[in-house]
């Protein structure tokens, strides 16, 4: 099953979620460098929220907040059902 | 108290982001017309997500999903909450209105809020301007504001710049919410580079009672603001004929005008309004 939300705009982000039987996170952002402890800690909080453990997710970024990463992925988790 | 509304997309960050920045009195965050099917339940949780981390400081309205679509009961549940302040309810009437007020009272209750949502109705077709005495008169209605786009296609007549067409539709709401005690609020102007065209508008919309305008383009709240507000030599001549009337017994003159009860009462309305708006 796979999910998808977002778009690749300036200040948003495209989430894809795939069933795994692991998590596994790719994140490809060009504030990566200095970002990616925090977007991984947000991903990881909705993941907790929406009971998930094993997904594969692979985020395109383009310089996305911390909502709008929360409501992509929220929104793509959701899509997958 | 609003002068200017302004319409943004609930499915674009960047939008939502920057809403805060410009000069409007409130921010209209749509879920409906500017939202594709597709994308109905990514711009829900955006919103939701975005309203958890933001306080814009101004006057949140969500226009939500109108009642003959599948999306309007999941936007109210999802979004309904102390961030914001009113629900923008499209194709609005009697009916549907009174409708909203009593699921806004249960999710108030459900979710414990700590104020009560407000309902601007959005007039939209003609069964429902033909209703829009009742409408205005509802329970948390608290504005209403006119869709012209949709009304003039639901006449069968052309939208037309100098809005002829849409008189006495203004005419009736303008009345209808003066007799209420809320603001109508106008439709917005559609062409976002005229600018002489928009003050026109909003000039015609204010001479026929209307307090405020909806905005599609953030560079029409300056214009809509100036003319919503009370000029500089308004509130002079207001602050004027109040000093006069404390000192005065019956009706007085200035520069040969004869100044009595309803003009010493607009005055208090400029100088209210003026006030509220940061401008005395």
């Amino acid at each position: 099953m796979k999910g998808i939300a977002g778009t690749l705009e300036s200040n948003d982000c495209l989430i894809t979620v795939e069933t795994s039987d692991k998590l596994e996170i790719i994140i490809n952002s060009p504030v990566a460098y200095l970002y990616e402890d925090e977007i991984k800690k947000t991903i990881l909080e909705v993941l907790k929220n929406e009971k998930q453990e094993k997904l594969k997710i692979v985020m395109e970024d383009k310089g996305a907040l911390d909502y709008t990463i929360r409501a992509r992925l929220i929104v793509a988790i959701r899509r997958m059902k | 108290m609003r002068r200017s509304l302004l319409f943004v997309p609930g499915d674009n960050p960047g939008m939502l982001q920057s809403a805060g920045v410009y000069n409007a009195d409130a921010i209209i965050i749509d879920l409906e017309d500017s939202i594709s099917l597709s994308n109905k339940d990514s711009a829900r949780i955006l919103v939701e997500e975005f309203l958890k981390d933001y306080k814009l400081n101004k006057e949140i309205i969500v226009r939500v999903n109108s009642f003959d679509s599948p999306y309007y009961k999941e936007d109210l549940e999802t979004l309904v909450s102390d961030n914001i302040d009113t629900i923008l309810l499209p194709k609005a009437n009697l009916e549907n209105t009174v409708k909203l007020d009593a699921i806004l009272s249960k999710l108030e209750s459900k979710k414990n809020l700590t104020k009560t949502i407000k309902i601007i109705p959005l007039i939209e077709q003609v069964s429902s301007l033909l209703e829009v005495e009742d409408i205005a008169l509802l329970n948390r209605v608290d504005g209403i504001l006119l869709g012209a786009e949709d009304l003039t296609t639901d006449m069968g007549v052309e939208r037309t710049k100098k809005g002829y067409e849409i008189f006495y539709p203004r005419a009736k709401v303008a009345l209808a919410c003066i007799n209420a005690g809320i603001e109508a609020i106008d439709t917005p102007f559609t062409d976002t580079r005229d600018f002489i065209g928009l003050e026109e508008d909003c000039h015609m919309a204010k001479g026929l009672g209307f307090k405020a305008k909806s905005a599609i383009h953030p560079n029409h709240i300056d214009i809509i603001n100036k003319v919503y507000s009370p000029s500089k030599e308004e509130i002079v001549y207001a602050i004027q004929v109040l000093k006069m009337a404390k000192t005065s017994k019956g009706a007085f003159s200035i520069n040969n005008k004869m100044i009595d009860k309803p003009v010493i009462e607009r005055a208090k309305k400029t100088i209210e309004n003026a006030k509220a708006f940061g401008l005395i």
